[in-house]
């Protein structure tokens, strides 16, 4: 019997979208790097490859819209946690019509919808950890008080604690999941600092995994019937110390993946998909 | 009143300290603290039985002796003779009592309303039982004594049974209390009592209506006088309930507040009305309910959180809710069954969610049918597995306001206390990041742990709506914190110092406790009646009525069942007889009495069944909040509320304040040092009997006194009386004031951080975490690293000088805050003493001085220019030095200024040598006074070291307070918590103002 918080990391589909043109020059992005477009469509390629083939996720790719730079990044558009999906209200005016056609494609996987239309409130999806028992919503830039309490209230069953992210764009760019009861967090004091509360204001115990570098604390975790647990981390290339700390976890099926383009806008692993967990339907 | 009474001297202080020290554990229930003092009284009465001479003080001076010094007045009072026609019949001696003594005791409203308390325990106690020699009653007894001198020989014995062996009193508690039950219905029992039969013929007899988890009524009737762990054992009995641990009984007060019935309590003076109305309620949730014994104590609580959800209190998601649902149709209902005419077509009926509708009723059918062959009781369990994951699952919501004075809610849990604004957590305390629980008036505060990063304490406040919604939440974390976290349940006044605030301490037994019982448990599973679906079946017309019983489990195979003749009295009927004439409004006096007749033989056969659980079968108690609909509605009080006007205008009015300084010295043979602490008593005392080292002990008594404002709050209650209380939560801090639990803190909290830091860089991270996570208490280690004691001692000293001078720290209040300025100065006199005794006391003088000033509320500056002053000292006949007293400097004008001092023999004159600082440590503590405990260890030559702990209290109270009682309090805590060490010296120093004319 499926009961609730079971199966944390199990997915059946995932949505991803499609790199528009746009991103190299108009997404927005912390610093001033050059984008390779063609280098980044290759990448997204093949990080929706791994999706697809390797790990068997059914993968819906929404179109990409040249209007809309940053729409490659759908995990800041609806936060899933079991059959409700929370349509979020980005924290960055130019990106909230990317929510239109996410919201079409959960509707069509028969989730139900929740829609934050509070005018006041703000959330990215990138701020938002789900560790399996409860949430933690970063307050960042891209995400205030009152779009924290609307998920708080689209996911009634769990605790939402807020953290404060004092550097970064987002809660995840310098943490995530990386198994049930596992966080993966960054080695910078903020990083850490953030961690602190996290523990603090939890009333589980969670073991962290620090990693040399905080984007490469981003990851993908997946828990996927006949693969077990499946990490998506940062290359060796790019992030050589905190891979060595990832292959230290002899459980996991690791699979790096590219991400050197995307992260100069701002865009980290979970940032290109939103999990969903179809047979989690009760 | 005889010269039994009058028995009391100033005997070797050592070997009282010891004594009392023994007491501790007896006094553990204790509520209040005339109780405390009146013991101790008895204790000196009793155990010395040493006839000295009164001193020739006159009663001015008396009064501010500690009580053992004096004559024992309040005792003389207690003759059942004097009775007059009281307006409230059952409170009428004790009024007697209360005047008689008038001139001691001063008639202050609160100390009336405790000794009342105090008198209807005893009387109840002796209604109870001869052999119930519980460990409350001590003080009681003490007066039982004088009276049975005149009139029954076997009350003596009775007492001298209850000062004997209080581990057996312990045990026999269940029994007790269950014949408590039996008492209240044979009235035979009553009348055993001397008091009773003077008083009354008989026993006035109240109709309680409880209602129960299943929405059902239950209506007993209970003795007027009876505790609340009376009717709440009757509720059980009538549950067949056995891990009652976890559940209460609630009523509305007053204030239409939702309060915890405490069962040591008389109800009637909790209710404070006629509606003698409640509702059973669990209390704790257990926060793994798969570990609970029994399917019907599963099955109770999972009547409480379908009630919690459907009202919201407890909110879920809609799949949530459906799923919930679906587990209690199973349970109450059984296989879906699509043939039969389905009772579910009238699901709209039964209240699953808050906001119900169609869909999520389809959901809540679709999800039943894959529950098919589920047991009730695994349908139970599923059903608990899932809610308790939820969020607010057992979370204890409270209205306050942040130090900002925005509006948030305190949850209290079975992990800690926790912060939400809206719906999220901002914040949470674990219990073992907390130090100390307060409140003050209608603030509550939490005193903080330092974080690794962190130097300091911190005390962190919050506003609620009045001082009763803050000592109500503060119990509910007393009581949280000691059912979840502590092995036994903390003694309510154990080695807590001159405490005129709420001594109230969770009284049953804690989770640990109550699990070890239910593992004892050997009974069949009891068959019960899920009566939901009997409320289901009125609602549903034409609904099969399906009669489920608990005969799977795996463990009781259905035939033994029905073996047991209480399962066939409940197959015979399902319930419906017996619920029935209980819920008859009014049960003629025949049913009545076979009600009775039968539950104390359920009572026996319950003891039978749990003879081997020699526990206190006591359940839970007291005002804890209410549980109303929806988050919002969780809450115990509503914010708009004006607040009460209290004490707080102090403008035209005084304040008392009074010192005592308590000051201990001992001597250790070892270098090493002394710790001075009662907590692993053996340790320091087979250490110092080894060494054959002298021990010296000093101890000063101060009181200041002040005039300070009348409470303008008429003081209704126990409770409403009390405005602040504090309480340490940690196992240990119950001592802080010694340096030992310090410690042992300082080491929790690094602990803490090497679990943090434990990362999983190892190969199996997954499989890691559990071998890595740590047990989160590994609370009571005593460490004895001499060097690091020191070295700990010396910071924490100075983190407290910093923690208390930091004034820019909004939420410290000024009061809590305790008068950095005086410490210093303490530290000095530690360090030149004990040389210079005869300074000490002035120096204490003007310290305190120096915190009257320092404390906002006390406006000294009113004060017209009259000094009186009056210096005395009492010198123990032992006593070889009877120097002492030192003049006062008194700068507050207009008022008097009384300094006792009281100095035990001095052992050796070892006082003058030099001796190099070990350690020094204030610790400052507060509630309605202010303790400052100063610990300085020096070494002195020949490799001796010498504790001496100073102890400054200044009591804060109106005129009415008794001195005598605070003072002798005072010195009694101070010798539970130093038992190996002796008192040498008391100091006491009064003021009050003139005008407002003492005695």
């Amino acid at each position: 019997m499926a009961g609730l918080m079971a199966g944390f990391g199990h997915y059946t589909h995932a949505v991803v979208r499609g790199i528009p043109a746009s991103l190299a020059k108009e997404a927005l992005r912390s610093s001033q790097a050059e984008v390779d477009l063609a280098q980044a469509l290759r990448e997204h390629e093949a990080y929706v490859e791994v999706l697809r083939t390797r790990l068997g996720l059914e993968v819906v790719e929404l179109p990409a819209d040249e209007s809309l730079p940053d729409c490659v990044f759908v995990e800041d558009a609806a936060v899933v946690c079991g059959d409700t999906a929370l349509i979020t209200r980005p924290g960055a005016e130019s990106r909230r019509r990317e929510t239109e056609a996410m919201k079409d494609a959960l509707k069509d996987l028969n989730l139900n919808i929740v829609e934050m239309t509070d005018e006041n409130a703000t959330l990215d999806g990138g701020d938002v950890l789900f560790t399996g028992r409860e949430f933690f919503v970063g307050l960042s830039k891209r995400t205030n008080q009152r779009g924290a309490e609307i998920l708080a209230d689209a996911f009634k069953d769990y605790a939402v604690s807020t953290v404060p992210v004092m550097e970064g764009l987002h809660l995840k760019s310098f943490c995530s999941m990386g198994g049930p009861g596992l966080i993966i967090i960054g080695s910078s004091e903020p990083a850490q600092k953030a961690l602190k509360i996290m523990q603090q204001m939890s009333d589980h115990r969670y073991d962290k995994l620090t990693v040399a570098d905080d984007l490469a604390a981003n990851c993908v975790y997946m828990n996927l019937p006949n693969k077990g647990h499946v990490l998506l981390h940062c290359t060796a290339d790019q992030f050589p110390e905190s891979v060595k700390v990832f292959e230290k976890l002899k459980d996991h099926m690791l699979i790096p993946v590219s991400n050197t383009e995307k992260v100069k806008v701002d865009g980290a692993l979970t940032c290109c998909s939103v999990l969903i967990n179809k047979k989690a339907n009760l | 009143m005889t010269t039994e009474a009058g028995s009391e001297k100033a005997e070797e202080v050592k070997e009282k300290a010891e004594e009392s020290a023994a007491q501790t554990d007896q006094s553990e229930k204790a509520t209040e603290e005339t109780q405390e003092v009146t013991k101790a009284e008895s204790e000196v009465n009793e155990k010395e039985k040493e006839k000295e001479k009164e001193g020739k003080e006159g009663k001015g001076i008396s009064r501010y002796l500690p009580t053992w010094l004096k004559k024992q007045k309040s005792q003389s009072q207690t003759s059942p003779t004097k009775e007059a026609p009281p307006a409230e019949e059952p409170d009428s001696k004790v009024t007697q009592e209360e005047e008689a003594p008038a001139p001691e005791v001063n008639g202050h409203a609160e100390e009336v309303e405790e000794k009342e308390e105090v008198k209807s325990e005893q009387v109840r106690e002796k209604e109870e039982s001869h052999s119930n020699a519980s460990a409350d009653t001590e003080p009681v007894k003490e007066e039982k004594v004088e009276e049975s001198a005149e009139k029954s020989p076997e009350e003596t014995k009775e007492t001298t049974e209850g000062e004997g062996a209080e581990e057996e009193k312990k045990g026999q508690q269940p029994e007790g209390e269950a014949e408590g039950g039996e008492g209240g219905e044979g009235q035979t029992s009553i009348f055993q009592s001397p008091l009773r039969l003077v008083r009354k013929s008989k026993m006035k007899l109240v109709v309680c209506h409880v209602t129960l988890l299943d929405g059902t009524d239950f209506t007993c009737e209970v003795e007027k006088r009876a505790k609340g762990q009376y009717l709440f054992f009757k509720m059980c009995e009538h549950l067949n309930l056995l891990e009652k641990d976890y559940f209460g009984l609630t009523y509305i007060d007053t204030h239409e507040q939702k309060c915890w019935l405490d069962p040591t309590k008389e109800i009637k003076r909790q209710i404070r009305s006629n509606n003698w109305q409640f509702s059973f309620n669990v209390k704790f949730y257990p926060p793994d309910p798969s570990l609970l014994t029994e399917d019907i104590t599963r099955y109770l609580l999972c009547l409480q959180l379908r009630e919690d959800v459907a009202s919201g209190r407890l909110p879920c998601s809609f799949v949530t809710h459906a799923l919930l649902g679906s587990y209690t149709l199973q349970a109450e209902f059984g296989d879906y069954e699509p043939d039969q005419p389905r009772p579910l077509d009238n699901i709209g009926q039964l209240t699953f969610a808050p906001n119900q509708n169609k869909e999520m009723e389809e959901k809540i059918l679709e999800l039943h049918k894959s529950h098919r062959g589920m047991t009730p009781a695994q349908a139970d369990a599923q059903f608990l597995e899932n809610a308790k994951k939820l969020s607010m699952y057992g979370v204890d919501l409270h209205h306050a306001k942040d130090s900002e004075g925005v509006d948030i809610m305190l949850g209290v849990c079975a992990n800690g206390l926790l912060v939400y604004k809206d719906r999220l957590r901002i914040n949470r305390f674990a219990w073992p990041k907390i130090l100390k629980i307060s409140y003050k008036r209608n603030n509550f505060y939490i005193k903080i742990r330092p974080g690794e990063t962190e130097q300091f304490e911190s005390t962190v406040g919050f506003k609620l709506q009045n001082h009763r919604s803050a000592k109500r939440l503060w119990k509910v974390c007393v009581e949280n914190h000691s059912f979840f976290r502590l092995n036994a349940p903390e003694p309510p006044n154990k080695a807590r110092f001159l405490t005129l605030g709420s001594k109230f301490r969770y009284s049953g037994r804690t989770q640990a406790q109550t699990r070890l019982a239910s593992s004892l448990i050997d009974r069949p599973a009891p068959k019960f009646e899920r009566t939901s679906s009997k409320r289901i079946s009125r609602s549903l017309d034409g609904a099969p009525m399906i009669s489920i019983t608990e005969a799977e489990n795996g463990r009781e195979p259905h035939l033994e069942l029905h073996s047991d003749s209480k399962v066939k009295e409940v197959d015979v009927s399902p319930g419906d007889a017996e619920a029935t004439s209980l819920q008859s409004p009014g049960p003629s006096e025949a049913d009545l009495s076979q009600d009775h007749d039968k539950t104390q033989d359920e009572v026996l056969k319950h003891q039978a069944n749990i003879s081997q659980l020699k526990r206190s079968f006591m359940e839970a108690p007291p005002p804890s909040p209410p549980q109303p609909n929806q988050w919002e509605k969780r809450l115990t009080s509503s914010p708009a509320t004006t607040i009460r006007i209290q004490q707080q205008q102090v403008t035209t009015e005084v304040e008392i304040e009074e010192t005592v300084v308590v000051q201990e010295v001992s001597r250790a043979a070892k270098p090493g040092l002394v710790t001075v602490t009662p907590i692993p008593p053996a340790e320091p005392t087979t250490e110092q009997e080894t060494s054959k080292q002298e021990v010296k002990a000093e101890e000063k008594v101060v009181t200041v006194g002040k005039e300070e404002p009348k409470k303008q709050e008429s003081v209704s209650s126990e409770s409403e009386s009390e405005e602040e209380a504090e309480y340490h939560p940690n196992v240990s801090v119950s001592i802080s004031h010694t340096q030992i639990p310090e410690e042992k803190e300082e080491e929790e909290e690094q602990e803490d951080d090497k679990r943090g830091e434990q990362e999983v860089s190892a190969p199996d991270a997954l499989s890691l975490p559990a071998e890595v996570s740590k047990p989160e208490e590994e609370a009571n280690r005593v460490e004895e690293d001499a060097g690091a004691e020191k070295k700990t001692d010396a910071e924490e000293k100075e983190d407290e000088r910093e923690t208390e001078e930091s004034t820019d720290d909004p939420m410290i209040t000024p009061d809590e805050a305790p008068n950095g300025l005086t410490l210093p100065e303490e530290g000095e006199t530690g360090m030149s003493a004990p040389a210079e005794e005869e300074e000490e006391p002035k120096v204490n003088g003007e310290a305190s001085l120096v915190e009257v000033e320092q404390r906002p509320q006390v406006i000294c500056c009113s004060e017209p220019p009259v000094v009186k002053t009056e210096m005395v000292t009492i010198s123990d006949t032992f006593a070889a030095q009877k120097t002492e007293i030192a003049t006062k400097e008194v700068p507050i004008v207009h008022t008097e200024t009384k300094t006792i001092t009281y100095e035990a023999a001095q052992l050796d004159g070892n006082d003058g040598e030099p001796g190099v600082l070990m350690t020094a440590q204030t610790i400052t503590s507060e509630s309605l006074c202010t303790t400052t405990t100063t610990h300085i260890t020096k070494t002195l030559k020949g490799g001796l070291s010498e504790t001496r702990i100073e102890k400054r209290i200044v009591i804060t109270g109106d005129c009415d307070i008794d001195h005598d009682q605070a003072l002798a309090q005072a010195i009694k805590e101070a010798k539970e918590q130093h038992p190996d060490m002796s008192v040498t010296r008391v100091v006491v120093h009064k003021e009050t103002e003139l005008a407002e004319e003492e005695d």
